[in-house]
């Protein structure tokens, strides 16, 4: 009671907790909002025949698309993971700290980082489609996206093995083993938890991009069959089917699998970053 | 294998350095041709009559933006005050991973949200299409919150817990000690963020072209339809040609200067925060 009289005298403090707790309610209500509409007019549109394996104009089946999801995500991660772990491993194990290439590398990821994925898309259509003549095809999109993931990758390993104590590597280099077989038998084990929850944002930026692919791995609706054939993901395919105009069933159909799978996704991560925490 | 690793560090250089290169490489030469004068400040995109002029295309990228940080950044800011200073921590709990969940959200989705929600509520109340720069700063300002919310949460945390009690001890209230002394001394930080939100927002393709209207032409109020540099890009670049293709190339050149200036001020305010 005491310290609603203290409110009313001072009436800005009022105003301001009001709208405080007003902003948090407006945030936290429009993330629901926009999840429970998706599902709740999506899931009644989703039916069997939009998993059917073949597309065509009567039915615009997204299995195709969600398959060519799963492989460009794939191909991405085969090929980002790798590169992004060893460029963290250079970073942190072997440049001296400070040293030049360091900070090159640091403005270079968060430049990176910082490009819209337009400018990407347009990249990867100048660099793989015309200049390197593949045509709209799968590898075109997946180098573009390896580009736009790196970053992540790199910087979210960096702090993994950054956060592995230095008594480990005294203790290996203590044991005679060599450089390298510290680095791979005791600091990556130790620091994997903290780098599968950046492959796992990366996944995420993978799974809901369009821009970057709509020009890199075009956006033909079927299967791809092989690394040169175009091929559009479900979120490339969700854009195609609203550009279109005539199918707002299946795109809510659409909306909500995608929807879905970033859901899963991010509680994948969830569960990884609360096992972090404990660990 | 120090090699291996060397040359994977090197690759996201050479590959900052082939963006810029082929970005550069085919926008400039269609800059100079249509005359950089022409380019910049012409009103009129007509790729028909050969006339390219983005300067509307500018205008709106810089009226959503605008838009969206009016929007976004009282809202995020006041709900990160929320979270540090009032949500009880079971709350939190609930709350942290939703506004995460925010973050996750694929782009496209939330251009469809838009579509077929908020488009038909400003048909509606404005009598227009319902598509323009409203629509487009609510769509962005709820896309940069998590990151506004994140950054100012985490540096409002850092500051010191004296400030605010100190403040508390003199008889402020708890809202005015918050404003007066814990926000001042977060400030670098929260304005990092809202530099991050602002590239974010200018950047943004996939929802924006399908809520914002799309003319070329240089909007003249808060509801009319605008195109902004992305959308001019991912519209025209399916079909373009020739001197066409190459003034889209110098639309994402001048994009890509206005997010290097963001990534410049970004790191000098960092670096300030640092120091």
């Amino acid at each position: 009671m005491s310290k609603f009289k203290t409110y009313l005298k001072h009436p800005f403090s009022l105003i301001l907790l009001a709208l405080i707790i007003l902003c948090a309610f407006i945030t936290v209500a429009s993330v629901i909002f926009i999840i429970c509409y998706i599902l709740i007019n999506g899931i009644p549109n989703l039916s069997l025949d939009l998993f059917s394996p073949k597309y065509n104009s009567e039915n615009v089946s997204m299995l195709p698309a969600i398959i060519n999801t799963v492989s460009v995500t794939l191909l991405t991660l085969i090929i980002a993971v790798p590169v992004g772990i060893f460029s963290a491993i250079y970073l942190v194990e072997y440049a001296k700290r400070g040293s030049k290439i360091v900070k090159v590398m640091r403005v270079t990821t968060e430049t990176l980082a910082g490009i819209p994925s337009i400018v990407f898309g347009l990249f990867g259509f100048l660099a793989f489609v015309l200049a390197l003549g593949w045509g709209y095809s799968m590898i075109a999109g997946v180098l573009t996206l390896v580009l736009m993931v790196l970053p992540t990758i790199i910087r979210t390993t960096e702090e993994a093995l950054l956060a592995v104590p230095d008594t480990y590597r005294e203790g290996s280099f203590g044991l005679g083993a060599g450089k390298l077989r510290t680095i791979f038998k005791i600091i990556l084990p130790s620091a994997i938890p903290g780098i599968l929850s950046g492959v796992i944002l990366a996944i995420g930026r993978i799974v809901g991009e369009s821009a970057a692919l709509i020009f890199t791995a075009g956006t033909v609706a079927e299967t791809a069959t092989s690394l040169m054939s175009s091929s559009r993901t479900l979120s490339v395919h969700l854009y195609c089917l609203l550009t279109e105009g005539l199918y707002t069933k299946q795109a809510y159909a659409t909306a909500v699998v995608l929807l879905l799978l970033v859901l899963i996704i991010n509680g994948i991560s969830n569960f990884v970053a609360r096992k972090l925490a404990k660990a | 294998m120090k090699i291996v690793f060397l040359l994977c560090a090197c690759i996201s250089i050479i590959a900052v350095i082939a963006i810029c290169l082929f970005i550069f490489l085919n926008g400039v030469p269609a800059i100079g041709e249509i005359g950089i004068f022409e380019f910049i400040f012409g009103t009129h995109w007509k790729p028909a009559a050969n006339e390219y002029g983005i300067f509307p295309m500018i205008v709106g990228s810089i009226y959503v933006t605008a838009g969206a940080i009016a929007i976004g950044v009282p809202i995020g800011l006041l709900t990160a005050i929320f979270l540090a200073k009032y949500c009880p921590k079971k709350i939190y709990k609930l709350i942290k991973p939703l506004i995460n969940l925010l973050a996750s959200v694929p782009s496209i989705i939330y251009g469809f949200f838009c579509l077929v929600v908020i488009v038909p509520v400003m048909q509606s109340i404005t009598h227009t299409s319902g598509k323009g720069i409203l629509t487009t700063s609510i769509l962005l300002g709820v896309m940069i919150l998590p990151t506004i919310i994140n950054t100012a949460e985490s540096s409002i945390r850092a500051v010191p817990d004296m400030y605010y009690e100190g403040a508390l001890a003199l008889g402020a209230t708890k809202e005015r000690s918050i404003i007066k002394t814990v926000i001042p001394a977060a400030k670098s930080g929260i304005m990092s963020g809202i530099i991050l939100a602002v590239g974010r927002a200018i950047g943004e393709t996939m929802a924006v072209v399908m809520v914002a209207g799309n003319q070329a032409v240089i909007p003249n109020s808060i509801t009319s339809g605008v195109r902004t540099l992305t959308s001019n890009i991912v519209m025209e670049m399916g079909y373009a040609s020739g001197l066409h293709r190459e003034a889209l190339i110098g639309t994402a050149v001048v994009l890509f200067v206005f997010i290097l200036i963001i990534n410049v001020c970004f790191s000098l305010v960092v670096r300030k925060k640092e120091k």
